[in-house]
């Protein structure tokens, strides 16, 4: 496959940013998106010019650390994650557009590399449980309703990508705060916590300087991971629960 | 490669606040609320529910134009003495137009504090564009200040009657059928008649949600009620333009 790419290119996080055009030959339909990146990076480097940075990990859909946003979708066409996107789903000739996640919390690093270390903050205020370590506890002694495990393990399995971020009109990171407070807060492990952690990463994310919610669906359509849009509703309603709770 | 680069730009700020838990003393609900994006949000659903209960009131309240001069003008002087002899007159009415006031102030200052967050969010836009959401979502903000201006002319023209080309003060229905005669009058109502049914469209799913009332299997019925209510609202409302034009009001 013959493609053409526009990719953003800056070189620092305060040095201003443009749109580069690069052609790029023999892209194997087979090949990962972030493999033809590799390529073009091999390219760049034969050339003398700078890769392009680009955040990846595991390359098998599961770390969260990659992610660009592709012709305007984050992830690329499919609901998957930029890693485990095909370049079968483009066709020879192409033009692809490829930019970092953009939000003002998500400040761009370099190239396609963003800072997103918001995310991280919203987990300390308290996307955790505290539970005495040690060896592993029973496995029967909490028990669990189905309903609850489905329902906790549907929200565990975001991996932090962003693209939720980088979709919403808004830069809101309410989808992946909901995520995380609803995979605790169902379960009983996350029961002596469950008022403060949805109060304390839900100012966390406003401090951060993400955006409010005005369940436009963009985040839920972009999520690899299929985190659904009632998962926001959910943690609303948890956030006004605590709200009256704590008051008492 | 990238984490070595990352710097916590909070790192001074969060010091001594252990694991980021926010301990001994919490602000009150309602100082909760107005400092959270989901509390402002909550106060919106909430303000904008009052005024759709309103409406609806309202609207039934205006198809009594089909029944004729009498009973419309009858109904509007009731409004004046409603709460009678328990409350003086007009004072039913102006408590509810404190109440819609508040709301109307409430669900604006909210809207607009949040709309500048999110746009403060979200401060470089994408080069590659593509259609997001729904017309009705993405028309939010703009309907709300079509309806914010329409409110203000329609208070001038059928209320203090400034603008009105009849106004005679106790005759509403002579007074709405002026309005409707005119073609601006007719252009601004309908207009901002649409503009409402999409923004109840979204808003009334949109509330639902943002009080947490929505869910998987609820989802369909919440997305037909506020679709039933914007078409009803909407055409319950162009109506009376309508009826003016045709002549069957008159």
């Amino acid at each position: 496959m013959r493609l053409t790419l526009r990719v953003w290119r800056q070189s620092a996080a305060d040095a201003t940013g443009a749109m580069v055009t690069y052609d790029i030959d023999g892209i194997s339909e087979d090949m990962s998106f972030l493999e033809m990146l590799d390529s073009l990076n091999e390219q760049l480097i034969l050339e003398g010019d700078d890769p392009v940075a680009f955040d990846h990990d595991c390359r098998e859909g599961i770390c969260g650390a990659c992610g660009v946003v592709i012709n305007g979708d984050a992830h690329g066409p499919e609901r998957t994650t930029t890693c485990q996107l095909h370049m079968r789903h483009f066709s020879d000739g192409d033009t692809i557009d490829v930019e970092p996640w953009r939000a003002g919390a998500f400040p761009v690093v370099k190239d396609l590399v963003v800072d997103r270390s918001a995310f991280d903050r919203i987990i300390g205020a308290g996307g955790y449980i505290s539970a005495p370590t040690g060896s592993a506890p029973e496995a029967h002694a909490t028990p669990v309703p189905k309903a609850d495990a489905d329902f906790a393990f549907e929200h565990a399995e975001c991996i932090g990508c962003g693209a939720c971020v980088a979709a919403c009109p808004n830069g809101s990171a309410m989808l992946f705060t909901s995520a995380k407070v609803n995979h605790l807060n169902v379960l009983p492990q996350g029961a002596p916590e469950r008022e403060t952690r949805v109060l304390d990463m839900v100012a966390t994310m406003d401090e951060e300087g993400f955006g409010g919610c005005t369940l436009t669906g963009e985040c839920a359509t972009a999520c690899p991971k299929g985190i659904p849009l009632p998962s926001i509703t959910a943690m609303n309603k948890e956030w006004l629960r605590a709200t009256r709770k704590v008051a008492r | 490669m990238a984490l070595a680069t990352r710097t916590d730009k909070r790192a001074d700020r969060k010091a001594g606040d252990p694991g980021g838990g926010r301990p001994g003393k919490r602000p009150s609900v309602l100082g909760t609320l107005w400092g959270s994006t989901v509390g402002k949000k909550a106060v919106m659903a909430v303000s904008g529910l009052v005024l759709l209960g309103y409406l609806v009131a309202h609207l039934l309240g205006n198809l009594k134009i089909f029944f004729g001069p009498g009973e419309f003008n009858e109904y509007g002087h009731w409004l004046r003495t409603m709460g009678e002899p328990v409350l003086h007159y007009e004072w039913a009415l102006w408590i509810v137009r404190v109440g819609l006031l508040a709301a109307v102030i409430l669900h604006g200052v909210c809207a607009y504090q949040l709309s500048r967050r999110d746009i403060a969010a979200r401060p470089t836009s994408y080069v590659h564009k593509r259609r997001r959401a729904s017309y009705a979502t993405r028309t939010m903000r703009w309907g709300g200040i079509i309806l914010a201006l329409f409110i203000v002319w329609h208070l001038l023209d059928l209320t203090t009657l400034t603008v009105n080309e009849n106004a005679q003060p106790g005759h509403p229905y002579e007074n709405v059928v002026a309005t409707f005669s005119t073609w601006y009058g007719n252009v601004i109502y309908i207009t901002a008649m649409l503009a409402l049914g999409m923004h109840i469209r979204h808003g009334f799913w949109s509330a639902a949600q943002t009080l947490g009332m929505g869910s998987a299997t609820r989802d369909r019925v919440l997305k037909i009620t506020a679709n039933g209510l914007a078409l009803v609202l909407t055409v319950g409302f162009i109506s009376l333009p309508v009826g003016v034009m045709t002549g069957l009001v008159s």
